[in-house]
């Protein structure tokens, strides 16, 4: 430390502020690897072992790693792979097979994916030939062919392993479970779903040839290590390069986390969800806000990206709707009032509004009905109101039944923040009665 | 080679001497003791029994050793039979079981024979000799190897172990009279000391002529061979030894057969048969014999140690000689006595090359024989080819060669069929049926099951019969084979056409593929393996292969990773506990099916993990190890399993590719299995057929299962087809009736695993590796009996729980036992549900949503409710809770959360608000893991 205060480098302002946005836009989109997981030791070790057996043993294996989204499946299996290829032995002697659910979305797919990825012969540069039936036997057969002791253990890593489930009978997972449990090829399953019941998907074969592990990933981070968390994510670390702007960044992101708003922001945060992913998108939104003249993070940076992150996405539209587009809103509101909750019909809707007009409305115009089922359409382009009825076509547009997709609260609050709303708009809605 | 000279060396006179008695019952005569002279020599060694005796067989260096029983002859005193009792030298052993003594064998040691595949008669004719045999206790060690021409038995073997030997046995031995090789035996084990001396000016080398005369004289007398099978044979060595012995001394008989005309020794052998040959035929011999033997006798001094030298250089060599005579003979069963004597001629004619006069001499004396031979072929198919019937063939037990044949039936059947196709092939053939029993000998049943023992004691019972069944049917055409392979052939034409044309663009695809490849893998395929991208056809030969490791496995360094390593599900054990009676009922469905050469469906049924496949996979492999040993016809075994294919017509696809190595279409394979299974075919040898996951060839139609099921009823199918499945009554459930109908009743099923048979399977699993505690092992197999009775769930927590133990302790290496606490803790990670734990550690909103979905299911007192209306429950809840209320995004947010981890079950998100929500576990649990929570 003291030697590098005698170096002292300085830097521009501008070029350390994008030094820093680099560092913690990488740690942030997930690009770089965390030095160790977080709060999940266990399960490292566990997970660890399992894969360094399989490595170096040659010992077939299957294991799910089950969590909530965002819980760190997907980390924690890059740190062991990670940690894994760093042991000389190992770095060689592994074919690693990436698939995921959302990408193979059947075993035709998965199949082709996996010669691919493990470079059989029926390969020719990225194509994988043959027909589906061609390539499973070919792969069964290449599996077959291996043994424990002489072959490189394969360790296929199936993300969104629930969706495998959905695939017609089950053919891959039977067949790559099938061969984890037989004296071929050695080969690690490892599953990440974050679904708890995955095993209830698994046909009872399938089931019993699984191995039963499961790596529960279920954070019960508290709130003050939560706070730390935050703390060290927003660090730099210690190689950065000027250490001025160093030992600056890091004492006014102390500060940052000791702010009373701040740490209220965060505890919303953390009640809503524990997850860093959630946080790492507030705090990114929070950086993207730090420039040359304004080089730290202050605490109004944190409340406004809570404000963005937090803010209702129907809310907004509704600040964008037209008077009498808000005012059909309003009609049907009073509607569900009335009928407590059952579906309406423009025409009711247009009745409603009518009478509203009739009674007391001053600053209103009178629409035509041609407007006013421009409006209704309008609203229901913006999914703000949703058809009941599957086919459309029969029925005449006025008598399609309707339901609105908006809550109470959501109109209200909505009425508060609208720029220059009538206020008979206003009494009407909240009038008890229409 | 050897052989031949050495017993033109000596020319033996068999005797019987002293009182002879009678017994009525079996029409023949019991002596005392039997004379055995040379001729030429005042020397007569008497052999009584009780005696241990030399019996000549295919290494004369170290010929039989059995023990003398009785001495007796028939009526006409033209046959002297003896009985022994068998000895086997080391060598005789088969070389896989050589490892179960367990110790080095000393050179002189044989094994008292217990086994039962060697019939204890023999033709006297066969006995060299005398040997002293001592028997040495199981704990004193070998005497000093001084004399050599002294044997000793220390063991018995009984075709599956070598026993320490009863001293009982041995007691009636005369050890008082080591008896003296008074004749000029060949020396029991080739030690120059043990040479008699009066054997020395007797012989020279028999002179052979240059390889193109013999084999003209090989051709003449073969057929002299062949022609006096019938009366030589009345003659032969009675013996129904052990295959190897009776193929070995039925070489011996037909070589001296075959070179009767040269040796002088012959005109003795011919006065014994005086009797029984018609005396025609006896004296073309004799008039060969005195040609011949003028010049023999002439040159025998000289070439005596010539012979000997040669003779074991050469003694390696005879039996991968081609027999080139062989060849010409259309008829495989006539052939097959010339067929030897033809060896042994052309064995002869390297040997000595430099003795042109003689062998001139020799073709002036053959020819003019071999035009009279010319003339009695015409009679010989008949003699030959009748002792060739069955039912002749039972008849007359004696007959050398009929016999030899018997003990060998399934080589010979394979042999038979192969000669037909090609003639060099079956002489190879041949050969090797000649080596092969040697095997059987003391190899037989394999498998440790009593079971397998007893159907192969069964199995050798109706070899008799399935030969002759084999002979009838064996002589049909294949008329299927041809149009398979021109299929094949023109199919590959039309690929060939193909590549060349796609050739150019192969080359720059290949280029382009090289450049993207990613480099971190290392690609093990060359270009000169791909073939033809633009087919949509897998490369044809692209060998499917997981790339091996530059670092070889570790093995499993200290007790709990072997433990590991054994309880790996994919260790096959040696036997499988536990499955005893299904395992015989199986294997005596196959057996007999494939004895029958019929066809049969079974259906196999039990829940995942109660060794269904593992036993198929066991009875297979015991019926193939019966059909190496020739218990039983060979067969094939294809398997199939439902999951590893991708459409239910994919299984005619993988049976006709496993079956014939053929690619073909799914409508294609099915019409060529279909004309396989239905049409008549020679040599088609019994397929058996396993399908697994019977339920997933499920189709509409059923059209898959009904053919898996129509094959085996045709006449000429010859398959067997067992199926699995894990529902008992597949059958009635998906099945139409006609399908269902063929499958039959031969039904099984497997019950889930009972604790006492779990643990009975770890245990044998473990094999003795004390890594678990007695009460740990029995509450896994308790707990998972109590759930499933599936050994595979038992066997991973029995890994997992290994795991644990190695991790609590604080080093590896001093990881004790596994006891109960760690089987607990991996008990309860398999089996304990994660939903409490999961709601446990969920944020407070989430647990707030979950409350307020229980709250609102209350009010409606139903177990659904909507979002909208679970999220004015949540408002309220928040507000009760302090918390400022959330957006309904926020909720929604919440919402979907619970649902990804099926805590809760939602409607499609798209739904908004008005998706319907409902719990996926209990209220209670939730209840539970909250209150416990807030404690």
């Amino acid at each position: 430390m003291s030697k590098r205060k005698v170096k002292e480098t300085h830097m521009p302002v501008g070029e350390c502020i994008s030094q820093v946005q680099m560092i913690l836009r990488e740690r942030f989109c997930h690009r770089r690897l965390p030095e160790k997981p977080v709060g999940m030791e266990s399960q490292h070790k566990h997970l660890l072992e399992l894969l360094r057996r399989t490595a170096v043993h040659g010992e077939s294996n299957s294991v799910l790693i089950v969590g909530p989204r965002g819980s760190g499946k997907t980390m924690l299996l890059n740190c062991v792979l990670r940690e894994l290829l760093e042991v000389k032995d190992v770095n060689k002697n592994v074919l690693p097979v990436h698939l995921n659910g959302l990408l193979q979305t059947d075993d035709r797919i998965a199949l082709k994916e996996i010669t691919r990825q493990l470079n059989l012969e029926n390969v020719v540069g990225d194509k994988v030939f043959g027909s589906f039936a061609e390539n499973l036997a070919f792969l069964l057969e290449a599996l077959k062919k291996g043994d424990r002791s002489s072959s490189r253990p394969v360790l296929f890593i199936l993300d969104e392993f629930d969706l495998f489930a959905h695939h017609k009978n089950q053919t891959l997972l039977y067949n790559l479970l099938d061969v984890s449990q037989s004296a071929q090829a050695p080969i690690a399953v490892i599953g990440l779903t974050c679904r708890l019941d995955v095993l209830e998907l698994l046909e009872k074969r399938v089931k019993s040839r699984f191995s039963h592990r499961q790596i529960h990933l279920l954070s019960s981070l508290s709130f003050i290590q939560y706070l730390d968390n935050v703390r060290s994510q927003l660090s730099l670390p210690q190689d950065f390069p000027d250490t001025k702007f160093y030992d600056e960044w890091n004492e006014s992101i102390k500060t940052l986390c000791e702010d009373q708003p701040v740490v209220d922001v965060l505890q919303r945060h953390y009640n809503s969800s524990k997850d860093f992913r959630s946080l790492h998108l507030l705090l990114m939104l929070a950086l993207s806000r730090v420039s040359a003249s304004k080089p730290a993070i202050k605490p109004t940076d944190l409340l406004e990206a809570s404000r963005v992150c937090m803010v209702d996405s129907k809310a907004n539209i509704l600040h964008g709707l037209s008077i009498l587009e808000l005012c059909l809103i309003i009609a049907m509101k009073h509607l569900n009032d009335i009928y407590e909750g059952e579906p309406f019909n423009f025409q009711m809707v247009h009745n409603e509004f009518k009478k509203f007009l009739q009674r007391k409305s001053h600053s209103i115009h009178n629409f035509d009905k041609p407007v006013v089922i421009k409006a209704f359409e309008h609203l229901q382009q913006l999914e703000l109101i949703k058809s009941m009825d599957s086919s459309t076509a029969k029925i005449q547009k006025e008598y399609q039944l309707m339901k609105l997709m908006l809550d109470h609260s959501q109109i209200m609050e909505a009425l508060q923040k609208y720029p220059q709303c009538p206020t008979d708009v206003k009494q009407w809605a909240m009038s008890a009665f229409g | 080679m050897v052989r031949y000279f050495t017993r033109l060396r000596v020319r033996r006179i068999y005797k019987w001497g002293g009182r002879s008695y009678a017994d009525r019952k079996l029409k023949s005569y019991g002596f005392e003791y039997l004379n055995i002279g040379v001729e030429g020599q005042e020397a007569v060694t008497t052999v009584t029994p009780g005696q241990y005796i030399l019996i000549e067989g295919n290494d004369d260096d170290n010929p039989f050793v059995a023990k003398l029983l009785k001495l007796f002859g028939d009526e006409s005193h033209k046959q002297k039979k003896a009985l022994v009792q068998w000895f086997l030298r080391l060598s005789e052993v088969p070389q896989n079981k050589k490892l179960l003594l367990g110790r080095s064998p000393h050179p002189q040691e044989i094994f008292y024979y217990l086994g039962r595949a060697c019939d204890d008669e023999i033709n006297v004719e066969s006995i060299l000799g005398t040997v002293h045999v001592q028997h040495v206790p199981e704990d004193t060690p070998f005497p000093e190897p001084g004399t050599k021409d002294t044997l000793y038995v220390k063991m018995s073997w009984d075709t599956k172990a070598f026993n320490v030997l009863d001293p009982v046995l041995m007691q009636d031995t005369p050890a008082s009279t080591p008896p003296k090789p008074a004749l000029p035996l060949f020396p029991p084990c080739a030690s120059p000391a043990a040479t008699p001396v009066s054997r020395g000016p007797v012989r020279r080398a028999l002179p052979t002529p240059d390889p193109t005369v013999m084999r003209r004289a090989g051709s003449v007398s073969d057929t002299r061979a062949t022609m006096s099978t019938g009366k030589m044979g009345t003659l032969e060595a009675e013996s129904i030894h052990s295959a190897s012995k009776l193929s070995a001394s039925k070489i011996l008989s037909t070589r001296r057969r075959g070179s009767a005309a040269d040796t002088p020794g012959v005109r003795k052998k011919l006065q014994l048969s005086n009797g029984a040959s018609p005396g025609k035929r006896m004296t073309r011999e004799d008039v060969l014999c005195e040609l011949l033997d003028e010049e023999v006798e002439s040159e025998k001094v000289m070439s005596l140690k010539l012979s000997s030298s040669v003779s074991h250089s050469l003694q390696h060599g005879c039996s991968l000689s081609p027999m080139r005579s062989g060849r010409k003979t259309p008829n495989g069963q006539g052939g097959f006595p010339r067929k030897l004597t033809s060896i042994s001629l052309d064995r002869l004619s390297p040997t000595a090359l430099g003795e042109q006069d003689f062998s001139s001499d020799l073709l002036l004396a053959v020819t003019p024989l071999a035009l009279e031979d010319e003339v009695f072929e015409a009679g010989l198919p008949t003699d030959s080819g009748s002792a060739m019937t069955p039912k002749k063939r039972q008849a007359t037990p004696r007959r050398n060669y009929v016999r030899g044949q018997k003990a060998t039936t399934p080589s010979r059947r394979k042999e038979s069929a192969m000669t037909m196709r090609e003639p060099a092939l079956g002489v190879l053939a041949e050969e090797d049926s000649e080596d092969s029993p040697m095997q059987p000998i003391a190899m037989t049943p394999r498998s440790k099951r009593k079971s397998a023992q007893l159907v192969s004691s069964r199995i050798r019972k109706q070899l008799n019969l399935l030969d002759n069944n084999e002979e009838l049917s064996s002589d049909g055409d294949d008329c299927f084979v041809p149009s398979k392979k021109d299929l094949q052939s023109s199919s590959d034409e039309e690929s060939e056409e193909e590549q060349t044309e796609s050739e150019e663009e192969t080359v720059v695809r290949k280029a382009r593929g090289r450049n993207c490849k990613t480099p971190s893998r290392t690609p093990c395929k060359t270009p000169s393996k791909k073939a033809t991208p633009s087919t949509p056809r897998t490369p044809r030969n692209a060998t499917p292969s997981i790339p091996s490791r530059t670092v070889p496995a570790r093995q499993p360094g200290n007790i709990l990773e072997e433990a590991r390593a054994r309880l790996h599900v994919s260790s096959v054990p040696e036997s499988l506990p536990c499955r005893e009676q299904e395992f015989q009922d199986i294997y005596n469905f196959v057996e007999s099916k494939v004895m029958d050469g019929t066809g049969g469906c079974m259906y196999i049924s039990g829940v995942p993990g109660t060794g269904k496949t593992a036993t198929v996979h066991e009875v297979i492999r015991c019926l193939q190890h019966a059909s190496d040993m020739d218990e039983i016809p060979m067969f094939r075994f294809i398997e199939i399993n439902g999951m590893k294919m991708t459409d239910p017509h994919q299984a005619y696809v993988q049976i006709l590719q496993k079956l014939t190595g053929q690619k073909a279409t799914a409508d294609h394979a099915a019409a060529l299995l279909e004309k396989r299974f239905s049409n008549p075919a020679p040599k088609k040898e019994t397929t058996v057929l396993l399908v697994d996951e019977l339920d997933l060839l499920w189709t509409r139609k059923q059209n898959v299962m009904y053919n898996l099921f129509d094959w085996p009823t045709r006449h000429h199918a010859r398959l067997v087809v067992l199926t699995i499945a894990n529902t008992m009554d597949l059958p009635e459930r998906i099945m139409i009736n006609r399908v269902a109908s063929r499958l039959g009743l031969t039904r099984m099923s497997f019950q889930p695993y009972s604790f006492k048979q779990l643990q009975q399977i770890i245990t044998s699993r473990l094999n003795k590796v004390k890594a678990f505690e007695e009460d740990a092992m029995q509450l896994v197999s308790r707990k998972v009996a109590a759930l499933s009775g599936d050994a595979r769930r038992c066997l991973d927590i029995c890994r997992r729980a290994t795991e644990i133990c190695e991790h609590s302790a604080s080093h590896p290496s001093t990881a004790g036992l596994v006891r109960m606490s760690h089987v607990m803790e991996a008990l309860d990670e398999m089996f304990s549900s994660s939903y409490i734990t999961a709601i446990r550690c969920a944020s407070l909103q989430e647990q707030l949503f979950l409350r307020a979905v229980i709250a609102e299911f209350r009010r409606l007192g139903l177990e659904e409710a909507t979002f909208q209306q679970v999220f004015v429950q949540h408002q309220a809840l928040c507000r009760v809770e302090g918390l400022q209320p959330i957006s309904v995004s926020e909720g929604l947010a919440v919402c979907q959360r619970l649902g990804a981890c099926r805590l809760l079950l939602l409607e499609a998100s798209r739904l908004d608000v008005l998706q319907r929500v409902r719990l996926n576990v209990s209220q209670d649990d939730v209840l539970y893991a909250l209150k416990a929570d807030r404690d």
